[in-house]
């Protein structure tokens, strides 16, 4: 009896968050299913179209194009987004007593809102004047057109992601720290040198947490919106200089909802990215399988 | 009460405060077709100065109608999803460039009724603005402010140069070119000035119209992009762009500019000169005008042209409180209230020791009032004539007429020109792509 008046409560107390994911995520979800088989510009009685907008997808190049674009963006970002986050995590765990401090600075870029960011960094790639061409100046390079030439507008965006990569990088410090110092010393005392001390016991200790930030920074990069429409969407002038070598999947599909009313297809356009990305996860579920060390699992 | 009481209670809270929180928001106004018949909400408008804020004042003290303005500018998304909700705003200010594609879906209302009961003269607008609002015989827009398009020039890059004003605004292309070629600085990708910058890709309009074509048939239906007339016109406003460094270096060099400060690209002599919106004479005028010269952009017959655009007032579909509404409409673009409120900036401009360069409404009868009984030539004679060049080019403008697919459109054309720009198609190969794009979305949208 006392069991299930706690379940009860147990049931009341998530009420708040089950109410929430069926309102705004689940609710929204299979309407937006729904709506990929009609066609619906918002102002006018959705229209069944059976699975036309689906063969459209099929043959609009800018579909496959903004998808390129997508995953060449997050081929390049996650591996490099991830090995920055662990740099800066092994920095800070060796910080000491100033650990605090320097948490504190690695993670407060990414307080700073994406439009922000978006707007600072159309000013630090630019390939004229912009602060990243004048640093490789000093060396003798000479820069690309980070924000105009189209071979380098991805890359650019891709370095613009490593702003905010203190929130990987917190995490990794949690995991650090919570690996066994005794497994370094009986390393050691084994013969083991810092690199060896790194693959065999620090990257297995944290590989379920590498696994954990490899598929959520995965799935954030095919979902990038906010910084990449704000550099080269929110305005005419930088709208017309990128052409479409930053049209990323989301921005597409949003013009398709918002810009062109139609709903419907940016529906379908919302559900193939919601699969592509269920099969990347799946196959990365499949990989770690074996890579992936769990303590007590 | 026991723990396990207290428990409950407690979640139970967390509950009913979370549904109430989640039942609570904002709303925009109207919607459920009976609203509040003394307010009006707005969107995409704003009260930067008194010219927006006099007027407002006006409508309400003459009608006794308190206007709620969500400042802010056009938000698409916003605007949809409120009208989708049933929940939009009394009136919506946009652009007059997508007043076609939201009222050929019925996102807004036709104003003809409204007209009627308003007493709006429709003959006192310029016609170029009201092409743009005007949609199978009805009007679906009010239109407020007009842009016209001018060539704006620097006196000392034109004198080292030894280019003259009119050559560089000659509508001769030979001329033009070679102008260009005069002014540009370009040290390999290394660019230090932009002789001519044609402004593409969102000015292909009018380089197409200076050549004789137009990108869009006149009741908006029928794309008319690939036109050997347009062709012409892009691979030379095109070319100018590449003599001027290439694309990559050429709007990299662009986004560098100050646009908006004191060390803008005419102050820096980073700029020959370019066509350019009036609205950019009055933001020279509050940094400095020095050496800035003003002429009529013109056609290749050598008559002034220019590309009228602007905003307009609508009603949405479903707006709550429509007569107050289009009350408002009339009230804020009618010539009395245009006069009013420019006087009270001009005043206030005076009172700061700035100079008042004139208002441009899309009202051709505020317009002759207020540059007859308020502004008054600056003492800045560069400003000043500035000012009559703009004044004089009124009547030589042109609209895209209102597209069933505008936005669709825009992108289908512009996306053409920088593929051309970025060296990956033919002026040819680009615009015949466009047009297919282009018909295919205006056919869809039109039902065909």
């Amino acid at each position: 009896m006392a069991r299930a008046s706690e379940t009860r409560a147990a049931y009341l107390f998530i009420a708040p968050w089950l109410v929430g994911l069926v309102v705004f995520t689940a609710g929204p979800m299979v309407a937006s299913l729904v709506l990929s088989f009609t066609d619906y510009d918002l102002v006018s009685e959705p229209q069944f179209v059976g699975l036309d907008n689906y063969r459209r997808i099929a043959a609009d190049p800018t579909v496959l194009r903004s998808l390129g674009n997508t995953v060449f963006y997050t081929v390049l970002h996650v591996p490099l987004s991830l090995a920055a986050a662990l740099g800066l995590a092994l920095l800070l765990v060796r910080a000491g007593r100033s650990s605090g401090v320097f948490r504190t600075i690695v993670y407060l870029p990414v307080m700073t809102p994406p439009v922000a960011i978006g707007a600072m960094f159309l000013l630090l790639l630019n390939g004229q004047t912009g602060l990243v061409n004048e640093a490789l100046a000093l060396v003798g390079i000479d820069g690309p057109g980070w924000t105009t030439d189209p071979a380098w507008i991805k890359p650019g965006l891709v370095l613009m992601s490593l702003w905010t990569v203190g929130s990987t990088a917190i995490i990794y410090l949690a995991a650090l720290r919570d690996v066994p110092r005794e497994l370094y010393e009986a390393a050691r005392i084994d013969g083991a040198g810092g690199w060896r001390q790194f693959r065999s016991v620090t990257l297995p200790m944290i590989s379920g947490t590498v696994y954990f930030t490899l598929i959520v920074n995965t799935i954030a990069s095919l979902q990038l919106f906010a910084e990449v429409y704000t550099m080269y969407f929110g305005n005419d002038a930088t709208a017309s200089s990128s052409g479409d070598a930053a049209l990323f999947y989301v921005i597409y599909l949003f013009q398709q909802a918002f810009q062109f009313l139609h709903m419907g297809y940016a529906s379908a356009l919302a559900w193939l990215l919601f699969v592509v990305i269920m099969l990347i996860t799946l196959v990365q579920v499949r990989l770690a399988r074996r890579r992936v060390y769990y303590e007590g699992g | 009460m026991t723990a396990r009481s207290r428990l409950r209670l407690v979640a139970a809270c967390s509950v009913a405060v979370t549904v109430v929180s989640a039942c609570g928001g904002v709303s925009t106004g109207g919607g459920d077709g009976d609203g509040d018949e003394s307010s009006i909400t707005t969107m995409g408008f704003g009260l930067p100065d008194e010219i927006a804020s006099v007027r407002v004042e006006t409508f309400e003290e003459e009608s006794g109608v308190t206007v709620d303005v969500v400042e802010g500018g056009f938000d698409e998304q916003q605007f949809l999803s409120a009208v989708a909700s049933d929940n939009p705003p009394d009136v919506v200010y946009l652009d007059r460039n997508i007043i076609g594609t939201y009222a050929r879906r019925g996102a807004i209302q036709p104003l003809d009724d409204c007209i009627e009961q308003a007493g709006i003269d429709m003959d006192d607008y310029r016609d170029a603005a009201v092409d743009q609002v005007t949609i199978d015989g009805s009007v679906y827009g009010i239109p407020e402010f007009y842009s016209v398009r001018v060539v704006i020039a620097n006196d000392s890059v034109l004198q080292e140069a030894g280019v003259s004003l009119e050559q560089v605004a000659s509508g001769d292309w030979e001329q033009v070119a070679a102008a260009n070629a005069a002014m540009s600085v370009v040290a390999g990708s290394d660019v230090q000035r932009i002789g001519y910058d044609p402004k593409l890709p969102e000015f292909l309009p009018l380089w197409a119209r200076a050549n004789g074509a137009q990108l869009l048939s006149d009741d908006g239906r029928t794309a008319m992009l690939d036109d050997p007339k347009v062709v012409e016109a892009l691979e030379f406003a095109a070319s100018l762009v590449e003599a001027s460094g290439g694309w990559t270096s050429f709007s990299a060099f662009r986004e560098s500019w100050d646009f908006f400060g004191e060390e803008n690209q005419y102050a820096a002599d980073q700029l020959g000169a370019m066509p350019m919106e009036d609205w950019y004479v009055n933001q020279l005028a509050e940094v400095g005008t020095d050496g800035i010269a003003v002429a009529p952009f013109r056609d290749r017959e050598g008559q002034p042209l220019t590309y009228a655009t602007g905003q307009a007032w609508a009603v949405p579909k479903g707006a709550g409180n429509p007569e107050a509404a289009c009350e408002f409409a009339a009230t804020m673009t009618a010539a009395d209230t245009w006069v009013k409120a420019a006087r009270a900036r001009a005043e206030a401009l005076r009172a700061e020791g700035g100079a008042y360069t004139g208002t441009y409404t899309g009202n051709e009868v505020a317009d002759e009032q207020i540059f007859s009984e308020v502004y008054e030539p600056v003492d800045d004679p560069a400003l000043a004539e500035a000012v009559e060049t703009i004044l004089s080019v009124q009547d030589a403008a042109f609209s895209l007429p209102p597209a069933p697919a505008g936005a669709e459109f825009q992108a289908a054309y512009e996306d053409a020109v920088t593929r051309v720009l970025e060296g990956r198609q033919s002026a040819a190969e680009s615009l015949a792509q466009a047009q297919q794009e282009a018909q295919r979305a205006l056919d869809e949208a039109a039902g065909g």
